[in-house]
Parts: C-alpha cells; sequence; structure tokens
C-alpha cells in the first residue's frame, strides 16, 4: 500500500479523485428494541485518511462503527469494508481491521508484553511485539502489570493491541476520554505516527479540537443520521457563521462604509469597538475601506469560526440529547 | 455477481489456542482463587480428617468394610469440585463478561468462545491436579487403599468433573455480575456437598436421604468414585445420572449464555 502523507488543512484527500474507499456505507439503519439508534447513515471512506465520527452522545456514533466493526448486525442498508461484508466474512474482516472500544478492561494479572502477545498470536501476520510496545512508548512499561498502568498508559495499550494485528483500518472510539492534556497530545501524535504508515484510520470523537487537528475529514452524526461531512477547516467555513474581526476605529465612521463590502454580513458595535462579521478574507478589505475614509483599525483582532462554531451550530439540541450530552 | 458464501468463523491457530491457554494459567497463578479454594482447602482437610484417630475405624455395618478415612476421599474430591467448577470458574468467567474482555475479543479473528474454553481448560487441569494429590495422599500417608478399579475410578471422576462444570458454566452464563456468580454458586455449593457426603458420610444416610443422593451429581460421583476404590466397576445408575447432570447443565449453559 502506498504511504500517503497528508496535511489535514488542505482537505487532499477529500478532493483527490485517485483516492479509492476502503469503507462504503449506504443507508444503515440499526434500532435496539424500539430505539432507532442508527436512522440512515451512508459515507465512504478514503484509503489513507484519518475520518472522524462527529456528534453528541447517543448519537448513533458508537452503533455505526460497531456496525462497521461487525459486532453488530445491521438493520438494513448496506456496509462493505475492504470489500467484505462485516457479517459474512467475519475472521477475514477481523485480521484487516483493528478496533479500540470506548470501554472495557484487560486481564488486570497480565502485563503489557503478555497481553500485546497474547493478541498478537490472534492473527495471521501480526506486528513485531516489541517494536509495537517501543512505538507506543511502553517499553519501559513492558513488564507492569495492566492494573497498575496509568489511564494514558492502558489507552496506549488499547491502541497497540488495535494495531497488533497489523491492519489496513483501525477504529479507535472516544480515544482521549478521561486523557489529562498532556498524554491527549501524545495520543495525537502517535494518531499521526500511525496515518503515516498508511493505516486509515476512524475516529470516533466529540472532541473539536481532537477532529481538527487530525482528522482529514468529518462526518456530524446527530440523532441517527449524517447531517454535515466536510474537511473540518470547509464544516467551519461553511457551517461556522463566518469570521469575525474586531476593532477600535481611531475615530468614528458611518458603518456603511463596510456593510456595502463583498463578504461583510453585519456590523456591530460593542462599546469603543466595531464587530464586522463575514466570510473570505475579511481584514484587508475592512483595512483598505477604513483607510479610504480616513480611518485606521486599531487593536485589531481576528476570529475565524472553528469547528465547534460550526459542531454547535448543525446539532439541533432536542431534549434527550441534551440530556445525554450534560451527562459526564 | 451472485454473492459468495458465507465464511465460517475459523477454527483459531494452535498458537492462538496455546497463547490463550498458557496466559489463563498465568491469570489463574497470579489471582489464585481456584487454588486456594479448589486445591489448598481440600488438601488441609484431607490433613486434618488423617490426623483423628478414629477415621481410621471402619464404619460399622458398611459392606464391603470400609474406614471413615476412605469414603472421605471421594468427598473430598467432590469438595475440589464444587470449589473450582461452582465458585472460582463462574466468577472468572463472569468477570471477563463484566469488564469487557469477551467483547475485546470479538473485535479480534478469535471468538470469544474459545477464551472460555481456555479458562476451562485450566480449571479441568486444577480440578485433576487436586484429585490427584488427595488420592495420592490419602494412599500414602492415610492408609487409604489406592483405587483397586483404577479404570472406573478415573471415568467416575471425568463425569463428575462434566457434571459440576457444566453447573457452573449454567451459572456463569446467567449471573449478571461477579456477586450474583458468587452467591449463586454458594447457594449450590451446600446441598451438593450435603448429599455427597461432606457432614454426614452416605453409608450413615437414612434411606430417604439416600435416594436423593443418588441422584445429585455429587452423591452419584462419591457412590461411582467409592465402589471403584473399593475394586468393582461403578454401577450404571451413577454414571448415568452425572451424565445426565452433564447433558442437561452443559446444553442450557450453551443456549443461554449472555456474550455481553
Amino acid at each position: 500500500m502506498a504511504l500517503v502523507v497528508h496535511t489535514p488543512e488542505s482537505g487532499e484527500v477529500a478532493s483527490r479523485s485517485l483516492a479509492h474507499p476502503v469503507i462504503e456505507i449506504s443507508g444503515l439503519r440499526k434500532s435496539y428494541g424500539s430505539t432507532l439508534a442508527v436512522k440512515d447513515v451512508s459515507f465512504e471512506v478514503q484509503d489513507g485518511e484519518i475520518f472522524g465520527i462527529l456528534g453528541p452522545n447517543g448519537a448513533g456514533k458508537t452503533t455505526t462503527v460497531e456496525c462497521i466493526s461487525g459486532l453488530r448486525k445491521p438493520d438494513g442498508g448496506t456496509i462493505s469494508v475492504l470489500g467484505l461484508d462485516p457479517q459474512r466474512d467475519r475472521t477475514a474482516l477481523r485480521e484487516r481491521v483493528g478496533v479500540q472500544l470506548q470501554e472495557g478492561t484487560l486481564r488486570p494479572q497480565l502485563t503489557v508484553a503478555e497481553t500485546v502477545n497474547l493478541f498478537a498470536s490472534f492473527y495471521p501476520r501480526p506486528a513485531d511485539t516489541e517494536e509495537l510496545i517501543e512505538m507506543l512508548g511502553l517499553g519501559p512499561k513492558r513488564n507492569t502489570y495492566y492494573r497498575r498502568l496509568s489511564g494514558g498508559q492502558k489507552q496506549r495499550l488499547s491502541i497497540a493491541l488495535a494495531l497488533v494485528g497489523n491492519p489496513q483500518i483501525a477504529i479507535l472510539d472516544e480515544l482521549t476520554t478521561g486523557l489529562d492534556p498532556q498524554a491527549r497530545r501524545e495520543t495525537w501524535r502517535l494518531i499521526e505516527t500511525v496515518r503515516d504508515r498508511g493505516i486509515t484510520i476512524i475516529l470516533v470523537t466529540h472532541f473539536m479540537d481532537e477532529a481538527e487537528r487530525l482528522c482529514n475529514r468529518v462526518a456530524v452524526i446527530d440523532s441517527g443520521r449524517v447531517i454535515a461531512l466536510d474537511t473540518p477547516v470547509g464544516l467551519a467555513e461553511r457551517e461556522g457563521g463566518g469570521n469575525h474581526m474586531r476593532f477600535r476605529p481611531s475615530k468614528p465612521f458611518d458603518d456603511r462604509v463596510l456593510t456595502g463590502l463583498a463578504g461583510v454580513n453585519r456590523v456591530e458595535h460593542e462599546g469603543p469597538r466595531v464587530v464586522v462579521s463575514g466570510t473570505g478574507e475579511l481584514f484587508n478589505a475592512v483595512v483598505r475601506a477604513l483607510n479610504a475614509v480616513g480611518v485606521e483599525a486599531l487593536e485589531v483582532q481576528l476570529e475565524s469560526a472553528t469547528l465547534e462554531d460550526a459542531f454547535l451550530r448543525l446539532i439541533q439540541p432536542s431534549p434527550e440529547s441534551h440530556q445525554e450530552v450534560t451527562t459526564p | 455477481m451472485s454473492a459468495p458464501a458465507a465464511t465460517l468463523p475459523r477454527r483459531p491457530s494452535r498458537r492462538a489456542l496455546n497463547e490463550l491457554i498458557i496466559t489463563e494459567a498465568k491469570c489463574t497463578w497470579r489471582a489464585p482463587v481456584g487454588l486456594a479454594l479448589g486445591v489448598l482447602v481440600p488438601v488441609i482437610i484431607l490433613v486434618i480428617l488423617g490426623s483423628v484417630g478414629a477415621m481410621k475405624k471402619t464404619i460399622p455395618g458398611s459392606n464391603p468394610p470400609v474406614t471413615y478415612m476412605t469414603t472421605y476421599v471421594p468427598v473430598l474430591i467432590g469438595l475440589v469440585l464444587v470449589m473450582i467448577a461452582l465458585i472460582s470458574l463462574p466468577i472468572v468467567l463472569v468477570n471477563q463478561r463484566e469488564h469487557a474482555f469477551l467483547r475485546r475479543l470479538s473485535t479480534t479473528p478469535v471468538a470469544p468462545r474459545w477464551l472460555l474454553a481456555a479458562q476451562v481448560v485450566v480449571n479441568v487441569v486444577l480440578a485433576v491436579v487436586a484429585m490427584i494429590l488427595i488420592v495420592a495422599g490419602a494412599t500414602v500417608f492415610y492408609h487409604v487403599p489406592a483405587p483397586a478399579q483404577l479404570g472406573g475410578f478415573v471415568l467416575s471422576a471425568l463425569l463428575a468433573i462434566a457434571a459440576l462444570f457444566a453447573i457452573g458454566l449454567l451459572i456463569a452464563a446467567v449471573a449478571a455480575n461477579g456477586v450474583v456468580a458468587a452467591v449463586l454458586g454458594t447457594v449450590v455449593l451446600y446441598p451438593l456437598i450435603f448429599f455427597a457426603g461432606l457432614y454426614v458420610p452416605r453409608q450413615s444416610m437414612s434411606p430417604t436421604m439416600l435416594d436423593i443422593s443418588n441422584y445429585t451429581p455429587l452423591g452419584a460421583g462419591v457412590h461411582a468414585m467409592l465402589s471403584s476404590m473399593q475394586g468393582s466397576f461403578p454401577p450404571a445408575q451413577p454414571l448415568l445420572v452425572m451424565a445426565a447432570w452433564a447433558a442437561v447443565f452443559g446444553l442450557a449453559a450453551v443456549k443461554l449464555f449472555r456474550w455481553e
């Protein structure tokens, strides 16, 4: 497999016509009893990308990836993973897709090395376990029992187990939940290393900074449907409510100087400051227009819309999902 | 294009099975509940009983004549089995489910039932080791005659293992968590070990109690093991009773097992 290096910002993978999908999901539906967890989910994941699945708790993210990994049987729709049917080709799929689960502990009486070696024995072409342990920074903890590992170390071991079978696809669910900021950043670097080895990654998360930093593309799932799918930058621009430029004018001016500009949606006053909202390259257009009427923009602050802005605008707060979001 | 036939889940490689069994053995050694309850406790009771002089006496009216000590050897084997099959095994199995380790396994090419198989193997080995210790200890140190009908004895012991493990697996299958498993195991343990003759030897039971005992898995087990120790091949009835317990509870366990 070719090693592909991407920069998440460029959104290169999304637009590459050469890319071919390794996962194709169409019309996925899954209910538990009378609860419809996934109503209609369709997307494709391209070879070599980090594909994020974002959404509030209970949106259907985990159910979706559990259907991809074959842990759950969909009620409707089709899933193809590396050309395999997760239900029909169970063993072949499991040999090629590594999974890190949101919950679950390993055997407390086993050491790091014993655990990795046990899982390595399950696969026909496992990774070099010593190298994997080193790569995940668990070398010094090789002979430590699982129960004595810190949260971050347990998480890294869990990632190691998702990679030990030399998978083509790794599914990582709620990877950094419960980790401190330092451990989160280390985990992110690790994910980039894994991506650079050519492994396609599906990352389920509810952290916007994580998705922004790591993902080539993200699908936002809410109430069992995909409500948006784009690069993080694209989503932020399109759905985030635009950019804001905040400044103190050197002297008063007529708002119409700015409201007439292309890309400017709104001009507001906050005490002595003016806030211009809009899209595109606001800064240069505003400064040029102000200069033309002899006004200087002082104490300029620029805010561009983030993925989080986009996310919050996209998610319709429904009573039930809101309740779940506030539950820790 | 016609859909290819469903690929059956492949049997795990020998390497995977070996690794699972070795790993389970390590876990059993490092959290030695089964070892303490299933091996140490019965061996200590053997030593205590062996040091009581009255145990060497022949039970009055027993035919063929048999000492109290001899009758207690199969009872202690029954104790080994209830401790390992009803207490240690279900708790270990239920914990794997409770901690989602079975679920973790089901994302790998190795199906979680192979982990259960490895745990059963390790616990059966543990039970066999404990049985050998008890029979050998009783023979060497406490003048209990070695099983004269060895084949019959081994068959009886294996059927007793099968029956008790089937009950333990059913407990593991239905118990929601480790605490429920422990409670269920303990509740089942007392009547079984009582009718095996831990408190009142079967030779001293009233006819009604003996009738009941004959239909319990350990009552039948003790009956079959004792008769092979005394030189005759065990009668069909206790062997069939044990086989029936093993079949019914084993099938129920397989049917009812909750993987998550």
